[in-house]
């Protein structure tokens, strides 16, 4: 009925055309200057979070891990939707402020790093004891060892599910429309409400998305060709 | 050299070593034999450490640990600095080209210039035979190609003693020699080493010194000669029998 009315109707469809044309600019620069660098920040300090959070849960010592135990706990058992309300909304009632940007790249820092440190546990885990004992015969310590020879293997074994993760992560920035962030989303939100044209506008910002998402993708194959130059296929 | 006194170990309730004691002078190769599950390989690894003795003191030289008492990781990396290590499974570090593989420890461990260990790193290849592969990844390279690096990369460190845990176990029959060759021609050259092997032709021809074990004790210890053609306790005879077949 819809699609038959636009089609039936040229002043109709040309409105359509001029609305979607108008709106991508300002959706795009929703996305270039909101959604990627908050997904851009919020992924580097959640994955230096999720590597000192993985370090802490394979430690020998106790308290670190129960620390991380315990942030992993609290972050994967909430929604990401409620933690950033709490950040945005809920904090004020003690007197904290945080502005909507920075209180969506804490939010979204603490969720990558609660995550991703599961994958980056496993990966070091699934680096052979051989390997920790080969530095140790030539003599390096625990941190020379990580860095050198157990990090580098682990990245390699990480980036299929760390990519995933990042994916994940540009489509969850949506979320932050609710606390006022002007990213991608939000904006189709604006435009819509002064066009009424929901459909158009949320396939639009869609799109868009999907876009950004493939040419991540890409980029994923690209690391992983270049990581895989060591090992058989 | 070597001086092991009393050494036990234990892993969980199970007794591994049972009290060993062993002088090894400098420049000996001792060949460790023994059924599976002896202690032998538990023993070597006491030597550098990476398996922590229950209690027991060895020295290499003039450091010494008593492990009655506890130790800091930076004197357990220090005494394990003096040993180099050739693992069964060779364990090079697989993101790293052969010539990366020899020259980490002395770049990253010992903090010398690179300019200065290529060189050292590209003759101690040259020497185990593998001046033509520097820029091979340890998967592009055989079993027993691997395993002369992993002898390479030991060396790198300077190490005054050389442990071999079944060097040659995991490899394809035809590689063996290759690999036995530059154990002999570091034999020769004086370096001091310990030896798990099933090689008994390595024992014969290249250690100075056999020793069995069984059940986390030294059962008997002697010239290769005397071992192997006339050795003296039963269980001894019975393992050499049992593997002579």
């Amino acid at each position: 009925m819809y699609l038959n009315s636009i089609f039936a109707d040229p002043v109709k469809l040309e409105r359509l055309i001029s609305i979607a044309e108008s709106s991508l600019l300002p959706l795009l620069k929703g996305a270039l200057f909101y959604t990627l660098p908050l997904a851009i920040i919020s992924f580097i300090i959640g994955i230096i979070l999720a590597v000192l959070t993985a370090l802490a849960r394979i430690s020998s010592l106790k308290i670190l891990k129960g620390i991380a135990r315990f942030y992993v706990s609290a972050i994967r058992g909430t929604p990401l939707l409620v933690q950033l309300y709490i950040l945005f909304y809920g904090l004020p009632n003690l007197g904290i402020m945080i502005d909507p940007f920075p209180a969506a790249v804490i939010g979204f820092s603490l969720s990558v790093g609660a995550y991703s440190s599961e994958i980056i546990r496993a990966a070091i885990l699934s680096i052979p004891k051989g390997q920790w004992e080969a530095g140790s015969s030539i003599g390096m310590t625990y941190s020379q060892n990580l860095k050198r020879i157990i990090l580098p293997q682990a990245t390699r074994v990480s980036i299929p599910p760390l990519s995933n993760s990042f994916i994940g992560l540009v489509k969850d920035t949506s979320l932050a429309s609710t606390i006022l962030v002007t990213e991608m989303f939000r904006k189709a939100q604006e435009i819509v409400a002064t066009t009424y044209e929901v459909l158009l506008l949320y396939t639009e910002a869609a799109l868009i998305y999907w876009v950004i998402c493939f040419i991540l993708s890409i980029i994923q194959q690209r690391i992983e060709v270049r990581l895989d130059r060591y090992v058989t296929r | 050299m070597i001086s092991v006194k009393g050494l036990y170990k234990q892993f969980d309730k199970l007794e591994v070593l049972k009290g060993l004691d062993l002088e090894i002078e400098r420049g000996k190769v001792i060949v460790l034999i023994g059924p599976s599950g002896s202690g032998k390989t538990t023993f070597l690894r006491c030597l550098n450490v990476l398996e922590t003795p229950t209690k027991g003191v060895i020295s290499i030289d003039d450091e010494t640990l008593d492990f009655s008492n506890p130790i800091s990781n930076k004197r357990v990396a220090s005494f394990r600095r003096q040993t180099g290590m050739v693992f069964q499974s060779y364990n090079l570090f697989p993101h790293m080209t052969a010539l990366e593989n020899v020259m980490e420890g002395p770049v990253t461990v010992k903090k010398e210039s690179k300019d200065v260990v290529r060189q050292r790193a590209e003759a101690l290849l040259n020497k185990v035979g593998l001046g033509d592969k520097l820029d091979y990844y340890p998967f592009q390279l055989s079993g027993g190609q691997q395993q002369r690096v992993g002898i390479a990369r030991a060396l790198a460190m300077d190490p005054k003693v050389m442990l071999f845990d079944e060097p040659t176990s995991a490899l394809d029959p035809e590689l063996v020699g290759e690999v036995l060759k530059v154990m002999k021609d570091l034999a020769n050259e004086g370096m001091t080493m310990v030896v798990v092997t099933h090689e008994m032709r390595f024992a014969k021809e290249a250690a100075d010194e056999v020793l069995f074990l069984d059940q986390g004790v030294i059962v008997e210890r002697g010239k290769p000669e005397q071992i192997f053609s006339n050795p003296k306790e039963a269980r001894t005879k019975q393992f050499l029998s049992l593997i002579e077949k």
